[in-house]
């Protein structure tokens, strides 16, 4: 059976300042009809570039390499009719800030019934009763009063939940959330989180999920894939991502991250910052942060490894280094800690 | 018995006035001890950020009293002269390390300019002074050079403690000052405040919405919503045995393995 | 006439300046290079030419009136006799320079008076804005025709008159633009450490709305011009005998009836050259201001 969504080898760049600058390399990534795939980095890492790329939303004179196929049809190479089905019908995306994507002067109603009217020639009154369907749906009272208010009346957690109903309504086979909760309140999240688990169930959509947060993608998500400098480095089960990471980058993260219920003496922090694929050094994009790095991590950039049934890595040393990435910290190991620092600090020098 | 560092008592601010009138902060109490490190925690809405305001001066309280070692501070500083001994006190820490510099000045003229506020400094001295607080949050020489946007958002934000630090303050004021911040970043950020407490005894208001990064810093956690205090005592207690139902709800509505949003939502 | 030489020196420095700015910023545009570059020969034709053209431009010979362009005469002359190209060289002086002091007047002034309301705030800010919304109300020109008619015709009451006019509009944007920087958290942040009010204004929030400033009193540089054009051409203005494009659009209306339309014409098409350039360049500033904000 092929993948709803299919990116293959997918390599971006965009120009920036007169030259080309990479942000995506060499991207894999399948998403099955009906399931969630969370994509999760740091600032730089190109997770929400994929999102753009996969929507069309590159600007131009981006250069774009690989394949993105949706359903089976190259997605680069849609035109016209076929181009504006696959954005205003089979993919639909929810953004960070529900507020910048709406127009501050036009009422909710108008802004929900745009689509139906326009894209499935509906009349307006039955555009309106349906927009009346999708807000109760999407678990907001009084919805006829919620048609006539203005964005600015609305809190940042109704906001997006009009935002969800509104990329539902035209039953999309794909939503492409782009930090849809990143923005609000831990409440509201739960709140929107099991919104969007609600409508996907009951819709049959498949979700491609952005988030910065591991900890929210290893709960709303079948599969994650961490991205790092613009590739992949791992892909696994969600479930098992905090558990047994099959990548040093993501055990990092996982151990950086303070815990709830707990207070280290001190946080095992991942030295350096996190770098674009542009800035990437040669080899492994992540070896002058790494703890467990060798020289031959430097040499030569990783190739995807498989690792059993559980999933794969872009780490050379994971075949010897699997189920130990969480065992030591790495946590008052100074010396050592620093001459990382300088090291990752060299290599985006 | 000597008077606690700093002491809030009923702290109220309202905000407009007749029908529009708001009250964003309502009656909040507590005190932070010589060398404590207290959280407040609490959603938008709820009055954290706005205490913190009145705290520093920034805001003028609507009603009750904000002492500083017994001395009332409730009245917002009206001369340069009393605000540059305040800001000997208290200091702050905002959240965004973009806007939180000026981009036009270097980093070490940023740090030079504010300790040439507090101290007469020969120019040899300020030098070696801004070099030590480089030292001290992790700014070499050739950051301090640069300008703003040279520099990361984590560089950044290590600046702006760099520069609260240089008044030497009794408590330092962090308003979500690691929440715009990577998560490796983040742990950084967090080590080093730990680091700059063990060094220098400086106490903290730490304010955030995230309750992991309130049970790393903080000894003791106040919970707020909607101007109010809901919950309050040391912070272990507080996040492992609430009491309140609020703040059940913010610690079940963190993200986390077997987390189910519905049933939360349905609560 | 030194003092105005000094003043036209300084121009053409600050023109300069704004030059080498713009060359590293590298976003100034063809468009903005061409206007640029006419500005500059304008500059330059009314910084130096004074001292290569000898003849005295207020010299009257009415036995040569309305000529051709001759050796002599490389322009041709006036209705009095008077060398056109001298005229047009000296008018470039005073031309220039009264807009440049309105504008200097009004900037400075503007400026002075927006940091100090956005600093206060509260209520000495609304009495500013509305003090300002209260002179915007009237146009500058019947402003300046009053001045006039109160001090006497002449180029200082009218220079007078535009700054205080010309002082709403820069007043207007650097409140705007000082409010958005004041509340950003750097300035907090000084605040509460102790620094005065004056020092942020000056060193942190004026450094970082100069951009934004400079392209405004460039802007109003051109409307300047031609106002103070237009108060000359009506005979409220520079005073004859003295060179003035504006003056000599104005005395030059006669001989265009008389079918000798050179004066007019040549000095329409500077002021034309010089506003169109002025505007110009003022747009491309704004842009990268608005750009680096």
């Amino acid at each position: 059976m092929t993948a709803l969504l299919n990116v293959n080898g997918l390599t971006v760049k965009l120009p920036v300042m007169g030259e080309l600058r990479t942000v995506l390399r060499d991207v894999d990534l399948e998403l099955e009809a009906g399931k969630t795939l969370g994509l999760v980095g740091e600032s730089g890492s190109g997770k929400s570039m994929t999102v753009r790329t996969i929507a069309r939303l590159l600007p131009d004179g981006a250069d774009v390499k690989g394949h993105v196929r949706f359903d089976g049809a190259e997605v680069f190479d849609l035109r016209g009719e076929a181009l504006r089905r696959y954005r205003a019908g089979d993919v639909s995306m929810v953004f960070q800030d529900a507020r910048a994507h709406t127009n501050p002067v036009r009422r909710m109603g108008d802004f929900l019934t745009e689509a139906l009217c326009t894209n499935d020639r509906m009349p307006r009154r039955a555009a309106e009763a349906k927009a009346i369907q999708l807000l109760a749906d999407v678990g907001i009272s009084d919805p006829e009063r919620r048609l006539r208010q203005y964005p600015h009346e609305l809190s940042g957690g109704l906001l997006q939940r009009v935002m969800i109903a509104a990329s539902v309504a035209v039953r999309p086979r794909l939503i492409l959330a782009d930090e849809p909760t990143t923005a609000l309140d831990v409440t509201t999240q739960a709140e929107v989180m099991s919104i969007l688990a609600r409508m996907q169930a009951e819709y049959g959509m498949a979700v491609l999920f952005i988030t910065h947060d591991l900890e929210l993608a290893g709960a709303v998500c079948d599969d994650t894939i961490v991205l790092y400098a613009g590739q992949v480095v791992e892909r696994q089960r969600s479930t098992q991502l905090h558990r047994d990471p099959l990548h040093p980058y993501t055990a990092a993260l996982v151990q950086a991250r303070p815990e709830i219920g707990h207070r280290a003496r001190r946080l095992p922090a991942i030295p350096g910052h996190p770098t674009t694929a542009y800035e990437a050094p040669g080899g492994c994009a992540f070896a002058p942060r790494c703890r467990f790095a060798q020289d031959a991590c430097r040499r030569a950039v990783p190739s995807l490894l498989q690792i059993g049934e559980q999933g794969s890595t872009r780490c050379i040393r994971m075949p010897d280094l699997h189920g130990r990435l969480l065992a030591t910290t790495g946590a008052g190991d100074e010396a050592s800690d620093h001459q990382r620092a300088d090291a990752a600090e060299e290599a985006t020098r | 018995m000597s008077a606690p560092l700093l002491a809030v008592e009923n702290l109220t601010k309202r905000f407009g006035s007749g029908r529009t009138e708001t009250t964003a902060v309502a009656d909040v109490s507590f005190e932070l001890a010589s060398g404590g490190s207290l959280g407040i925690v609490g959603e938008s809405g709820s009055g954290k950020t706005t205490t913190a305001r009145m705290i520093i001066g920034l805001e003028k309280p609507s009603g009750g009293r904000i002492l500083f070692r017994g001395e009332d501070r409730t009245q917002p500083a009206r001369t340069a002269k009393a605000l540059r001994e305040r800001g000997r006190n208290v200091q702050i820490v905002f959240q965004d390390p973009y806007t939180s510099l000026d981009r036009r000045q270097r980093i070490g003229d940023c740090l030079a300019e504010v300790l040439g506020v507090h101290f007469k400094l020969s120019r040899d001295e300020t030098k070696r002074r801004v070099r030590g607080l480089g030292e001290l949050v992790g700014l070499d020489e050739r950051q301090l050079n640069s300008l703003p946007k040279a520099l990361s958002g984590g560089q950044r934000q290590r600046v702006a403690i760099a520069r609260a630090l240089a008044a030497e303050p009794e408590i330092l004021i962090l308003d979500e000052a690691v929440s715009a911040l990577d998560v490796s970043i983040q742990a950084q950020i967090l080590n080093l405040l730990s680091d700059i407490r063990d060094e220098r005894g400086v106490s903290y208001l730490f304010i955030s919405h995230d309750l992991a990064v309130i049970r790393q810093v903080c000894d003791d956690t106040i919970v707020m919503r909607h101007g109010a205090v809901v919950e309050q005592g040391a912070t272990a207690a507080v996040l492992d045995d609430p009491h309140h139902a609020y703040t059940r709800l913010l610690r079940d509505s963190v993200p986390r393995d077997g987390w189910d949003p519905a049933s939360l939502a349905r609560s | 006439m030194t003092a105005v030489a000094d003043n036209v020196e300084v121009e053409a420095r600050i023109i300069a300046r704004t030059a080498r700015r713009l060359r590293h910023a590298g976003s100034l545009g063809v468009s903005g290079w061409i206007a640029l570059g006419a500005f500059a020969a304008v500059v330059l034709i009314a910084a130096i030419g004074p001292l290569l053209v000898t003849t005295d431009p207020n010299a009257v010979s009415l036995s040569e009136a309305f000529q051709g362009p001759s050796a002599v005469h490389p322009l041709g002359t006036d209705a009095s006799g008077r060398d056109l190209l001298a005229r047009l060289v000296f008018g470039g002086r005073t031309a220039l320079i009264g807009p440049f002091l309105v504008v200097l007047c009004s900037t400075i002034l503007g400026t002075a008076l927006a940091l100090t309301a956005v600093w206060f705030g509260g209520w000495f800010d609304q009495m500013v804005v509305r003090v300002i919304d209260a002179i915007f109300a009237f146009p500058g020109l019947l402003l300046a025709i009053l001045a006039t008619a109160l001090f006497g015709a002449g180029l200082p009451a009218a220079i007078a008159a535009l700054s205080i006019a010309y002082l709403p509009y820069i007043a207007r944007i650097v409140r705007s633009a000082a409010l958005r920087e004041r509340n950003l958290p750097y300035v907090a942040a000084l605040r509460v450490q102790g620094v005065h009010g004056a020092w942020i204004s000056l060193r942190h929030i004026l450094p970082n709305i100069a951009g934004l400033i400079v392209a405004n009193a460039t802007l109003a540089f051109g409307f300047a011009l031609m106002d103070l054009a237009g108060l000359s051409f009506i005979g409220l203005g520079v005073q004859p005998p003295t060179a003035d494009w504006g003056a000599m659009v104005g005395t030059g209306m006669g001989g265009i009836l008389q079918g000798h339309p050179a004066e007019a014409l040549y000095a329409s098409a500077l002021i034309v050259i010089t506003v169109a350039a002025v505007n110009v360049i003022g747009d491309r500033l704004n842009e990268r201001s608005e750009v680096r904000a």
